[in-house]
């Protein structure tokens, strides 16, 4: 911008701020790829063709197959969303069933189509899924392919990004109450308080987090819930894993303590409390927002890494670590590749997330340069 | 010198002693006592439990005893005789599994630390040189993917990639034939051909933590006044870069083996589990799936006060090197 914009001048903070953002390609681009993550994962029961539970033990280890518009196969052009079907081969001397794509047999696909029937949010009841088989009563269909076990893995992606997407939110945002405390305490009262707490986020950032993280998640019964487990996983995850964000607020209230207003504010007679929420932690709650995007890939991984060793969440419950857990053994790898695929989409949102976190972080001071 | 080398070493003993603890609290965390539980074990084995055996247990640590002094105990223990407890998914002592998978642990993570820095130091230097070039957005781009591949998912891909192409297995450390042969040439590049993969996969996002660090550093350096004075009166550039920009640069890389050693312990246990390599991590989340507890907790506790003394160790040569560093705490 070496034109003075006439709209700057009056412009707010957080107006400056998305200016700047925006310019940032790749940030934009991760916040769109976001966006469309987390509508998936709020809407998966309508997006996925199929439930959880759907099961089709016949198809197990069924390959992807791919969605087709045009078929020419027939005489001339024939429009129209299909998949190819499957022919199934039994080997004769281990009996294993092995399925491949046959591309004579179309298997007509459509959106909006008629499926398993759920309940939105729990309030509306309907049908109707985003994309699948076009005749319900017809031969499956499975875009990515099927597990061994003959669920789709597509659907189960898209349910998988529910508990994958919102863990690194919910451990976030309890690992940010954590560091803003603590990292607030030692940065603002500093002194022996200071020490103690520096030596506490020393301890933690010396030692490996995750024989520790395995440690503490190997000793939640296995007998809770899911949703239990999920809860005590994030606690564990984010006990661990706040002291980024308050080695980040220790730094920002130590310069800040030194500054004019703030000690303008203080002799005003305004009382601590008022001076911390109302004064200080405004003048960097963009800086927080951008450590904090940063801080949700890690958990992401962590999560899907503690689940894939089979000590996070456990197999009812669907992420895209437990998903994972299918492709651990080679021979299984070897036969059907495509259990890989929840893997890349752990490495889409994981990118985004760093690329919008660098965004933030380059936006988060406005009035720099 | 020696104040401070005196201080980062008191610095160094709450630490870990608070790992101690922690290490205790997850061998106590898991419900039922220890002897019942390898009571029932044996019993599963069809070895009757020897109750002679049994309380020769319960008194060796002091099992009977309450939890501080079980702490004590074991601490006593591992202090004064190198006693770890007993393993009895093993049934053996802790300490010998220990020193079966240690030695690898360790020269694994040491060589995977090298090509750590083998791989960022020119990169590094070349991104930072020529900001914006292709290469640049190249090691970039690597860097950032290298950063969001979760490290067990690069080893199923490389080992699924590497039996597509080379076939055969690269799972293990050696191949059968070599598995119990001698030491000899042969055996010896039978390891290196296994070994790549875990040190590509632990090395990755380490190495690209590194780039991204010594760009930044460097980059910084070499807008520096000094830096255009010496080009002014005709330095050239090669030898510019090399007598002090890249000095100054390299400091930040020797304290980042304090981020750079946890991490790459941390992702020993995944790969190491996903390539069955015979180290500690596969044997530590063994033993906290079945439960065997002095194992588990043994583990985390050698793992991480290595980690720390590795740490330290960093410090010290940073501070050998850095004047800034040895003079801020004096």
């Amino acid at each position: 911008m070496t034109q003075p914009h006439p709209a700057r001048h009056s412009a707010s903070q957080w107006r400056l701020v998305w200016w700047r953002f925006r310019r940032h390609r790749l940030a934009m681009a991760g916040a769109v790829v976001l966006a469309v993550a987390y509508l998936v994962a709020l809407f998966a029961e309508f997006v996925a063709p199929y439930s959880t539970e759907y099961q089709q033990v016949g198809y197990g280890g069924a390959p992807p197959q791919v969605l087709k518009v045009v078929d020419t196969s027939p005489d001339g052009w024939d429009w129209g969303l299909y998949v190819n079907g499957y022919t199934d081969h039994v080997d004769q001397e281990t009996l294993e069933i092995t399925y491949e794509v046959d591309h004579e047999q179309r298997v007509p696909v459509r959106f909006f189509a008629e499926g398993e029937s759920y309940k939105l949010f729990g309030l509306f009841e309907t049908d109707r899924h985003l994309i699948g088989p076009a005749d319900p009563e017809g031969p499956p269909v499975f875009f990515l392919g099927a597990t061994a076990n003959g669920y789709d893995l597509f659907s189960r992606i898209v349910h998988g990004a529910r508990v994958s997407l919102t863990i690194g939110l919910v451990g976030v945002a309890a690992s940010f109450v954590i560091g803003v405390v603590l990292g607030g305490i030692s940065g603002y009262v500093g002194g022996w308080v200071d020490t103690v707490i520096q030596r506490l986020i020393e301890f933690f950032m010396s030692i490996p987090t995750l024989p520790l993280w395995l440690g503490l998640a190997a000793a939640v019964p296995t007998d809770w819930g899911p949703m239990q487990r999920y809860f005590t996983i994030t606690v564990i995850l984010s006990a661990i894993a706040w002291t980024d964000l308050a080695r980040v607020v220790r730094g920002r209230f130590m310069a800040l303590r030194e500054e004019d207003f703030v000690t303008a504010t203080a002799l005003d007679g305004v009382g601590p409390p008022r001076l911390i929420f109302g004064h200080m932690l405004p003048s960097f709650t963009s800086h927080l927002i951008a450590s904090t995007t940063l801080a949700i890939p890690a958990m992401i991984l962590a999560e899907t890494a503690l689940s894939f060793l089979g000590l996070g969440l456990r197999a009812p419950a669907v992420s895209w670590g437990t998903l994972l857990e299918e492709a651990q053994n080679f021979a299984t790898l070897q036969a059907a590749p495509w259990l890989l695929l929840p893997g890349a989409a752990v490495v889409v949102v994981v990118l985004s997330f760093n690329f919008v976190g660098d965004g933030l972080r380059d936006a988060a001071d406005p009035y720099k340069s | 010198m020696w104040r401070y080398v005196l201080r980062r070493i008191a610095y160094m003993v709450p630490t870990v002693f608070a790992i101690s603890v922690v290490s205790f609290v997850i061998i106590q965390l898991p419900p039922g006592d220890y002897l019942t539980q390898l009571a029932s074990r044996l019993r599963e084995r069809g070895e009757p439990a020897d109750q002679a055996y049994l309380d020769a247990l319960s008194a060796r640590y002091g099992l009977d005893e309450p939890v501080p002094v079980q702490y004590l105990t074991w601490m006593k223990g591992i202090l004064f005789h190198g006693d770890f407890g007993m393993s009895f998914e093993w049934n053996q002592p802790v300490s010998a599994l220990l020193a079966d998978t240690l030695p690898f642990t360790i020269a694994l993570t040491l060589g995977t630390l090298l090509f750590t820095w083998i791989v960022a130091f020119p990169i590094g230097i070349y991104s930072a040189v020529r900001p914006y070039s292709p290469g640049d957005y190249l090691a970039t781009t690597i860097g950032f993917i290298g950063l969001a591949i979760p490290n067990f998912l690069l080893a199923l891909v490389l080992v699924y990639l590497s039996r597509l192409w080379f076939g055969g297995s690269f799972v293990g450390v050696f191949s059968s034939e070599y598995a119990h042969a001698p030491w000899s040439v042969g055996r010896f590049i039978d390891l290196l051909s296994h070994l790549w993969i875990p040190v590509i996969v632990l090395g990755t996002a380490g190495t690209a933590g590194l780039i991204r660090i010594l760009r930044a550093n460097l980059l910084d350096e070499l807008r520096r006044p000094y830096v255009v004075a010496g080009r002014a009166r005709g330095m050239g550039e090669r030898r510019l870069l090399i007598r002090y920009p890249l000095r100054v640069a390299l400091n930040p890389f020797v304290s980042t083996i304090g981020w750079v050693l946890p991490m790459l312990v941390s992702g020993e246990v995944v790969v190491g589990t996903v390539l069955a390599l015979p180290t500690t991590g596969p044997l530590m989340l063994g033993a906290l799936r079945s439960q065997d507890m002095y194992l588990a907790g043994s583990i985390i506790l050698v793992v991480s006060v290595l980690t720390v003394i590795g740490t330290l160790l960093s410090d010290l040569v940073l501070a050998w090197l850095d004047p800034r560093v040895r003079h801020q705490y004096r």
